[in-house]
């Protein structure tokens, strides 16, 4: 088998002489490139060029800018509402991904049981992923709402509270709920990316282990952690970025507030950008995600190198 | 002994798993009694005496009415349908033809293009959403379809084109080579005998690209203005909240008939779904 394939390989190379540009491989290259190209080129390496560009002029919606050099940057980093954006962001991204790890994880090791019903309980569990965030994160604010919260009835008539809880009406529990609802949008796709990793790790080396006297933590330990480290890699850093930059949840949940408190970058670039048309600042805030975006992808494809050798 | 292993596998096991379960699945449960409940039963005080959050007796499909008569709600349907479905075709023919062209062909660059789409496929939408919308009004693309159709590929193509790259290289090359003996040109082996056999792939790809169009939501937020233009996500958030007032009957029906497009491509391709978003990870 292999030496006819061989073979017709080498006759391949030989006999074919077709006439025409698309014949060649690199012109066919290039004509199957194309229309990705001009689209990436047109709407993501354009405006990444033309948000720098923003970021260095005055530029008001509807009023051309001249070039100002750094200036916005200094006044952004002078701002107290965009330090506490810093600090929330991060903070917003570091406590959602732990908590998305270790209960994705969980989640992931008791779907890769055998019980009835498990092809059900994995479709319905990823609704949350898929189900259009916004439209979901309004069911959460009505969840939240001050007057009609049904998360206060269930705690008040489980006895643990005596009186409300505005739960988007105090900075820091606002900040709560709003990593609350990021954890239960993002948990799905952890679970169910580690599960198929998970599949990926043949029983025997657990059996095996369990022969030799190991326990159900140093088997976790010892071979599943290390065998799924890849794939955990892979969606930790995508989930990061996707939260780090996330944008819809504090828009609906809170719109930045109360008293500007729980913005991240990107709700208050638009915040800036897009609400007060100060177009040059909110490009200034949001190139902020830049850097922590650049070293995730420095991590990614150093990693990724590896998977591309072709 | 047995008893206890039982009550260990129940503690361990179903319980958490029901845990998750209710709480990953609440909020569509309470989505869907809010827009079947008739307003007086809605707005009562959380602590209210006799009162059964969860259930109603006098379901009504008055919010239902309200959302389809009394908005645009339909309208935006239909712009949602129209732009996911066109920036779906779009990305796939890109992502097709860019993941076979990077994953079978042999030409110089063709591992530093690999790696620009992998680092385009990081971007994410809020980096750049500022000066896209000055690209767009630059355009004359602003408050129309179009300034939908043309972006979100930005987002969709870099995903096809991994996916792709992952499930074409998977197929064996000798496919080709006896087509091309045979007399066939480049493309015609590209589109009758690998594309044929690449179909699983494409599906998967275009489903995932399908919902996540049908779900974007900054880009729609910032290029459209008019009513009329909006998709419904966009649509739910602002035209459904007055002021301070939020219809909360009539937003939960937009949500709940807002996601049930999503849900119901999803219910029938779960495996293709699960497929895409599992190989989008690993590459």
């Amino acid at each position: 088998m292999a030496s006819a394939s061989t073979a017709t390989i080498a006759i391949s190379t030989r006999q074919h002489s077709k006439t025409g540009l698309l014949e060649d491989e690199r012109w066919f290259a290039a004509a199957l490139l194309f229309p990705t190209a001009v689209l990436l080129g047109l709407f993501i390496a354009y405006p990444f060029f033309q948000g720098i560009w923003l970021s260095l002029t005055n530029t008001r919606v509807g009023v051309p800018g001249e070039f100002v050099g750094l200036r916005n940057f200094i006044k952004v980093w002078n701002d107290d509402i965009f330090r506490t954006a810093v600090w929330n962001t991060c903070w917003y991204t570091f406590v959602t991904t732990v908590f998305k790890l270790i209960l994705g994880l969980w989640l992931a090791n008791l779907l890769n049981r055998h019980f009835k019903g498990k092809a059900w309980v994995r479709a319905f569990i990823l609704l949350p992923f898929i189900i259009p965030t916004v439209l979901s994160t309004f069911a959460w604010k009505w969840m939240f709402d001050p007057t009609f919260s049904v998360l206060n009835w269930i705690l008040y008539h489980l006895g643990i509270i005596t009186k409300r809880i505005n739960w988007l009406g105090e900075p820091d529990l606002a900040f709560t709920s709003i990593i609350v609802v990021n954890i239960w949008r993002g948990l799905p796709f952890y679970a169910i990316s580690l599960l198929a990793g998970l599949q990926t790790i043949s029983p025997e080396l657990q059996e095996a282990a369990a022969i030799d006297g190991a326990n159900a933590w140093q088997r976790f330990r010892h071979i599943t952690w290390p065998l799924l480290l890849p794939v955990t890699m892979v969606v930790t850093l995508f989930s990061v970025i996707q939260t780090f930059a996330d944008f819809q949840l504090v828009y609906v949940l809170t719109g930045g507030g109360p008293a500007n408190a729980t913005h991240l970058f990107a709700t208050y670039a638009y915040q800036i950008g897009v609400g007060t048309g100060l177009l040059s600042e909110g490009a200034a805030i949001s190139l902020a995600i830049f850097p922590v975006l650049f070293v995730v992808v420095l991590v990614q494809l150093l990693y990724i190198r590896r998977v591309e050798t072709r | 002994m047995i008893e206890g292993a039982r009550w260990k596998k129940v503690g361990a096991f179903y319980i958490p798993l029901w845990g998750f379960i209710i709480l990953l699945l609440f909020p569509f449960y309470w989505m869907i009694i809010t827009t079947i409940r008739p307003d007086g039963e809605l707005y009562r005080p959380w602590n209210a005496r006799n009162y059964n959050p969860f259930w109603t007796w006098n379901p009504t499909l008055e919010h239902i009415k309200l959302l389809l008569e009394e908005t645009l709600f339909t309208t935006w349907l239909w712009n949602t349908l129209l732009i996911s479905l066109a920036s779906t075709a779009i990305s796939l023919t890109c992502g097709v033809f860019a993941g076979y062209a990077l994953s079978r062909l042999k030409f110089r660059y063709a591992g530093t293009l690999g790696t620009g789409i992998f680092v385009t496929y990081l971007v994410p939408q809020t980096l750049l959403f500022i000066p896209l919308a000055d690209i767009i009004r630059n355009f004359q693309l602003g408050d129309t379809p179009w300034s939908l159709i043309l972006t979100y590929p930005t987002f969709l193509i870099p995903f096809s084109t991994w996916l792709m790259m992952g499930y074409f290289k998977s197929i064996p090359k000798e496919l080709e080579e006896c087509a091309r003996i045979d007399g066939a040109s480049r493309w015609q082996a590209m589109v009758y005998i690998i594309l044929p056999i690449a179909v699983p792939g494409i599906l998967s790809a275009g489903i995932f690209a399908f919902t996540l169009s049908w779900n974007e939501f900054i880009y729609a937020l910032v290029f459209l203005s008019s009513s009329e233009q909006k998709t419904v996500p966009v649509g739910v958030v602002s035209e459904l909240v007055r002021g301070d007032v939020f219809f909360w009957g009539a937003l939960m029906a937009g949500a709940l008939v807002g996601s049930i497009p999503v849900a119901v491509i999803y219910s029938f391709f779960v495996e293709h779904y699960v497929a895409g978003l599992t190989g989008s990870v690993k590459g």
